[in-house]
């Protein structure tokens, strides 16, 4: 299988290296990428290099070492915060890794193109409402007074709103709500790149004698690895950011969930009601270290960006 | 600071375990040598005289106001048609929203944009009668500071403007006061034979009575977001205690939290109270009418029991406030009342001070405001108005009278809303089946995280 792999990557690499480039260096693509790099520097790498800033100062402008990242780490609501958010991340993960990949693979091989097809777009259509929406609609599917699922909650023991969003609930809760707007839209790109694995090497796996389990597991999956990967990072860096979900579950359920719940909602309570901003910048700044080593080690792993150096 | 101890773990980097030392050692030099990362609380400027900014007469004047009390800013803009005004409809500060502290952080950081009269809640004069950062003027302007006359502050409720003082100044007049009182069903209490209680044991024993008659039907809940200012603050529970400006003293150890805790904890395992908030959903539609007593705001009347549960006209009561058998002290909670602040960085602090003066104050304004006024003369406009006192059964004057001059001033407005740990920690507590008393200690630790994080001193006893 390895054989294969790299053969294509040969195959795909030559083709790339001689066509474009002989067409000479032309400004154009400089020009393409000249607003993004606009934007990116004025609303990405501007603000984290200021957030660097803040968060080594104090609110005087003077030099504070690590003390604000001290500081923030000591506060009583910074370990439960990080704590959700991983017990969060690691189930939200898991889940869409192994569900997405399934159901792309099925709907790629087991089902019938048009039936493939209502079914991807049916799953994408949650990921088109907006994230404020998304939970607007769980919040009546979670409250028993008016959910058309009641029957369920209540054969669950919970019979009232309030004790859905026990707080042992919150992680499941939250992850259910990611999956149903995030998941659909991974679909279609998995299966897309299950599309790109030529016909002959699924044939030839057949010929070989590998069934639909076999294929899957040494071919299939291993040739969307990268992307795989590249889904993971992505949802990493968004799980990171939970912020919209817990903020309005705190609103509606009147207070019982925290409002600390994640390390983003603790930066804005730092920054908006203790205005303290630097102790804000701080915990973005534990943030951005956690994605970056996060992205860091499954780049590393998987050779992600193998493909492209070449 | 840093460049001192670099180069020292530079040179020795083959050896190493004294690198390795020199490293933390140096780290250690950083940190120690380093400014502290704590923001700074400096209130001499607030201490010193108040500077107004470059007044301008008759310059526009923005205005915040929630949409409850936009008709009232909408009235006076019609009666002074000369003033000019733009008015703006915000959250006002509801259910713990920090939208106008969010706002006038940024505009601190920007130099401009603030509002000039804001409608908000008693929490929002923690910060506001503080700079928000070093070199910031504190928001709120000193009412009292020549622009406001003494005799118009005397003129207010007894306490009801303890929560606008700060640093021996006002920085606030109180829009309304929703003193906590006694409310029952009247045909339903005389229907069965029952006497509106006077005390706590009275309450319990009743409320023990009616479930065991009449089960289904309560005298109280506890599981709305503000019903530990109903009962703990009634009960003078010192739970939110500020002894000094800087030192909260939170302990629910004493004995007025806990034998209140227990009381609530008897009536919620009889089922006479529920843990089911009156404002949560579905409550109105379910046991909206088997509310028989409740403990809760003179908002209530209004808002509970006229509007979400539609309880018809001529059924509510209002009782005085409870107190314990024996204790001549009387007090009572109070949960919410609004305030106007003017902003100190007014361009036209006359027309500001002028509108905020009549909105709290005026008969004008309060005698059809839609929450009991606080300053005294409005409030017997208001009481003597027909259309806020005939939905009562009884005549509501005398307890709402004396219940505005009884809200204890033990429990303080501190700069985080007393909310946030009752809601999500009690409560949840005792939808999961845990009594009241049992959640006291957990409650007391995160009120004093809470206070610790927002920079007081806290004292547990």
């Amino acid at each position: 299988m390895t054989v294969l792999e790299t053969e294509r990557l040969a195959v795909s690499s030559r083709r790339r290296g001689t066509a474009p480039r002989r067409r000479g260096r032309s400004k154009v693509g400089y020009y393409f990428v000249a607003g993004y790099a606009l934007l990116l520097t004025a609303f990405g790498i501007f603000p984290t290099l200021y957030s660097f800033y803040l968060a080594l100062t104090n609110d005087r402008g003077q030099f504070t070492g690590f003390n604000q990242f001290v500081k923030v780490a000591q506060d009583f609501r910074f370990v439960p915060a990080f704590a959700h958010m991983l017990l969060y991340l690691v189930m939200w993960l898991v889940l869409l890794v192994v569900l997405v990949v399934l159901v792309a693979l099925v709907l790629r091989t087991r089902v019938r193109p048009g039936t493939s097809a209502l079914f991807r777009f049916l799953y994408y259509i949650p990921g088109a409402l907006a994230g404020v929406a998304s939970v607007l609609v769980w919040l009546f599917m979670l409250d028993p007074d008016v959910s058309p699922v009641s029957w369920l909650l209540e054969s669950m023991g919970m019979h009232s709103f309030a004790a859905v969003l026990a707080p042992g609930n919150l992680p499941l809760i939250l992850v259910l709500i990611a999956f149903w707007t995030g998941a659909g839209g991974w679909m279609v790109v998995m299966y897309g790149a299950l599309n790109n694995i030529p016909d002959e090497v699924l044939e030839a796996a057949r010929m070989d004698g590998a069934g639909p389990w076999r294929t899957a597991w040494h071919i299939q999956i291993p040739m969307i690895r990268q992307w795989i990967v590249y889904m993971a990072i992505m949802a990493f860096a968004t799980g990171t950011q939970l912020f919209v979900e817990p903020q309005l579950l705190q609103t509606a359920s009147l207070g019982r969930v925290s409002p600390t719940w994640s390390p983003n909602q603790l930066a804005y309570v730092y920054a908006f009601q203790q205005g303290d901003f630097n102790g804000a910048a701080a915990i973005s700044v534990f943030l951005l270290v956690l994605g970056l080593v996060a992205a860091g080690l499954l780049v590393a792993r998987s050779n992600l960006f193998k493909l492209d150096e070449k | 600071m840093r460049s001192s101890g670099s180069p020292r773990a530079g040179r020795r980097r083959t050896v190493l375990r004294t690198a390795a030392a020199a490293l933390s050692l140096a780290t250690t030099a950083v940190l120690a040598g380093c400014a502290s990362a704590d923001s700074s609380t400096d209130t001499s400027s607030s201490q010193s005289a108040f500077k107004p900014a470059t007044q301008k007469d008759g310059s526009q004047i923005t205005v915040w106001a929630d949409s409850t009390r936009l008709p009232s800013v909408k009235a006076y803009q019609k009666a002074h048609p000369d003033v000019k005004m733009k008015v703006v409809t915000y959250d006002g500060g509801a259910d713990g929203s920090s939208y106008l502290q969010s706002k006038v952080q940024l505009f601190d950081r920007t130099g401009s944009g603030w509002p000039d009269v804001v409608f908000g809640s008693p929490t929002d004069v923690t910060w506001a009668s503080e700079p928000t950062k070093p070199g910031a003027k504190a928001f709120a302007a000193p009412l009292d500071d020549k622009l406001v006359p003494q005799s118009t502050l005397d003129g207010f409720a007894k306490g009801s403007l303890t929560p606008c003082q700060f640093n021996d100044h006002t920085y606030c007049l109180r829009n309304d006061i929703a003193q906590v009182v006694l409310w029952y069903n009247k045909p339903l209490m005389d229907k069965w034979g029952y006497k509106a209680p006077t005390t706590w044991e009275q309450y319990e024993a009743l409320g023990k009575r009616v479930a065991k008659e009449h089960p289904g039907y309560l005298v109280g809940s506890i599981g709305d977001t503000n019903s530990h200012e109903s009962y703990f603050w009634s009960g003078q529970c010192p739970a939110f205690n500020l002894v000094k400006p800087d030192t909260l003293r939170s302990d629910l150890k004493d004995d007025k939290c806990v034998r209140m805790a227990k009381m609530l904890d008897n009536l919620v395992s009889a089922k006479a109270v529920t843990t089911k908030g009156f404002f949560s959903q579905g409550f109105a539609k379910d046991s909206g009418d088997k509310v028989l007593m409740a403990y809760g705001p003179s908002w209530y009347g209004q808002y509970v029991f006229k509007t979400a549960f539609k309880t018809p006209a001529k059924q509510m009561a209002v009782g005085a406030p409870l107190a314990w058998k024996g204790e001549s002290t009387p007090a009572t909670g109070n949960v919410g009342g609004g305030v106007w602040m003017v902003s100190s960085h007014s361009a036209n602090l006359k027309a500001s001070t002028d509108l905020t003066t009549w909105l709290a104050t005026s008969d004008e304004n309060q005698t059809s405001a839609p929450t009991y006024p606080a300053y005294t003369e409005a409030a017997q406009a208001w009481l003597a108005n027909p259309a806020n006192s005939d939905y009562f059964a009884n005549d509501v004057s005398k307890p709402f009278q004396q219940a505005a001059d009884q809200v204890w001033t033990g429990w303080s407005n501190t700069k985080f809303s007393d909310a946030t740990a009752w809601s999500s920690v009690v409560l949840p507590a005792l939808t999961a089946g845990k009594t009241l008393e049992s959640a006291l200690p957990t409650w007391q630790r995160e009120i004093s995280n809470q206070a610790k994080a927002d920079g007081y001193q806290v004292v547990n006893e």
